[in-house]
C-alpha cells in the first residue's frame, strides 16, 4: 500500500509546476501523519456537531463557507466541536484561499499535533490539483524491464530480453531527434483506470543509458535537454526479439493489443536480425499509429482499393 | 524459485562499480534475477538497473532467483554482497 506523509504533500508542492502553494501554519510535529487515501472531506458537518460517518482519514479542506462558520463558532464561543473534530486523527486540515483559521482553532491543532497547512488557491481548484496529485501518488503501480520513449510525441514502450538492442535503438532513435523517458526499469502507474504513465524509477538517477561496449552514458549532456522527458503517456508497445524461424510474425498489420495493470495497449512484435533496421521502423509503427488514432489504416484501406478493383474485372 | 534477504555492508552502499560487479555476476548464470526495494523491482542483470535502485549503506534488498541455476546464481550474490563487493 503507497502512502505519503504530510511533509512529503509539501515538499512535493516544490517540485510541481501547478504548485499546490501550501504552508504549513500550526502542528508542525504532527507533519509525519501518513496520508493513506486520495479522499477529501468538507468538515462542514462535524462542525455543526454532526459526526456519523466523519470520514476520519481523509484530508480536510476548509473552504469559505467553513471558514467563515469557523469565526462565527469561535465568535459565539461555541468551541466544542472545534476541539472534538481535531482529536481525530485524520492526515490534516486545508485552510484554501489563503484564509487563517481563528487562533482557538491554532492552539487546539498545536495541542493535538495535528498540521494545519494554509494555500493560497481557491478550493475548487485546490480540489482540483490535490485529486491529481492524490490519484497519482496512490495509482496501481508496475516496474518492467524496458526502454521508454517518445517518437513523434508518441509514448513507445520497448521490451525484450536482456542483450536483444532495447538501449541501441533508443540511441539511435534519440539520434533522430526523439526523447528518451526512461532506460531499463520503466515505472508504469495506472491512473485512474484510463491511461498508463511511464517514467523513471529514480529521478536523480535517471536518463543515463548502459550501452555495451561503451559502459555508461548521460543522455541529456550528450544530446542535449530536449532530448529527455520526466515522464510520458505509454500508448504503444513494441516487443523486440531474436528472429525466429519457426514463427510466423505479422504480415498485414491486424491490431494486437496487450495489458498493462488492466489497461489496453496497442502492441507489436519486432523481430531483430542482424542488418534489420529498428529504430526506422519503431518511427514507422508511430507513424502508423498516429494515422490510426485518426481513423485510417494502410492494411484496410488497400484491401478496400483490392476489392474495388476486383469488381471491376468481373 | 530461490528467495533471498541481501545487506548491502560495503560502507559506500552500490555504487557505479559494485552495480557493474552485481550485473556482471548474475549474468554468468542463465536464470532470471531481480531485487527487490520497496516497490522497486529490477533485473539484477542490468547495471543501470542495480544503479538506480540507489541502495546506500545496510540497506536491505530481497532477491528472486528463477530458472535452472537458480541455487547457484542465489548463492553466488549471497557470496558477493558478504564479500563487499571485494572493497574495504
Amino acid at each position: 500500500m503507497n502512502s505519503l506523509t504530510v511533509l512529503q504533500l509539501l515538499r512535493l508542492d516544490g517540485n510541481l509546476s501547478d504548485s499546490l502553494h501550501l504552508t504549513c501554519i500550526a502542528g508542525k510535529k504532527g507533519l509525519s501523519r501518513q496520508i493513506t487515501a486520495s479522499k477529501l472531506s468538507r468538515p462542514g458537518l462535524p462542525l455543526s456537531g454532526y459526526f456519523k460517518d466523519f470520514s476520519e482519514q481523509s484530508i480536510q479542506v476548509f473552504g469559505r463557507g467553513e471558514q467563515t462558520y469557523l469565526q462565527d463558532l469561535v465568535k459565539v464561543g461555541k468551541v466544542d466541536s472545534i476541539d472534538k473534530i481535531l482529536s481525530y486523527n485524520f492526515p490534516c486540515c486545508i485552510f484554501s484561499g489563503g484564509g487563517t483559521p481563528p487562533p482557538h482553532f491554532l492552539e487546539v491543532a498545536e495541542n493535538y499535533e495535528c498540521p494545519i497547512l494554509q494555500s493560497q488557491l481557491i478550493s475548487s481548484d485546490l480540489s482540483r490539483l490535490l485529486y491529481q496529485i492524490l490519484d497519482e501518488e496512490f495509482a496501481p503501480t508496475v516496474t518492467i524491464h524496458g526502454v521508454l520513449v517518445e517518437v513523434f510525441g508518441m509514448g513507445v514502450l520497448l521490451t525484450g530480453e536482456s542483450g536483444v538492442g532495447k538501449s541501441e535503438t533508443a540511441l539511435e532513435l534519440l539520434d533522430r531527434g526523439h526523447r528518451l523517458i526512461s532506460d531499463d526499469t520503466v515505472k508504469i502507474r495506472n491512473i485512474n483506470d484510463t491511461f498508463l504513465v511511464g517514467g523513471g524509477e529514480n529521478k536523480q538517477l535517471s536518463h543515463h543509458m548502459e550501452i555495451r561496449g561503451l559502459g555508461i552514458i548521460n543522455i541529456p549532456d550528450l544530446y542535449g535537454i530536449s532530448s529527455i522527458r520526466e515522464r510520458k503517456e505509454i500508448q504503444f508497445w513494441a516487443h523486440l526479439e531474436d528472429w525466429d524461424q519457426n514463427k510466423n510474425y505479422e504480415r498485414i498489420s491486424e491490431e494486437k493489443s496487450e495489458s498493462i495493470l488492466g489497461i489496453k495497449i496497442p502492441k507489436v512484435i519486432i523481430p531483430v536480425k542482424p542488418g534489420r533496421n529498428i529504430p526506422i521502423i519503431i518511427e514507422t509503427a508511430a507513424r502508423c499509429r498516429r494515422l490510426e488514432q485518426l481513423g485510417y489504416q494502410g492494411a484496410k484501406h488497400l484491401d478496400s482499393q483490392l476489392m474495388d478493383f476486383l469488381e471491376t474485372k468481373l | 524459485m530461490v528467495e533471498k534477504t541481501l545487506t548491502v555492508k560495503n560502507r559506500a552502499g552500490i555504487h557505479t562499480r559494485p552495480a557493474a560487479i552485481i550485473a556482471k555476476t548474475a549474468a554468468k548464470f542463465k536464470s532470471k534475477i531481480f531485487f527487490e526495494k520497496g516497490t522497486m523491482k529490477i533485473n539484477a542483470k542490468s547495471i543501470m538497473g542495480v544503479i538506480t535502485l540507489g541502495s546506500p549503506y545496510q540497506d536491505i534488498l530481497k532477491m528472486t532467483c528463477i530458472g535452472p541455476d537458480e541455487e547457484k546464481q542465489a548463492e553466488a550474490m549471497e557470496k558477493l554482497f558478504e564479500n563487499r563487493f571485494q572493497e574495504e
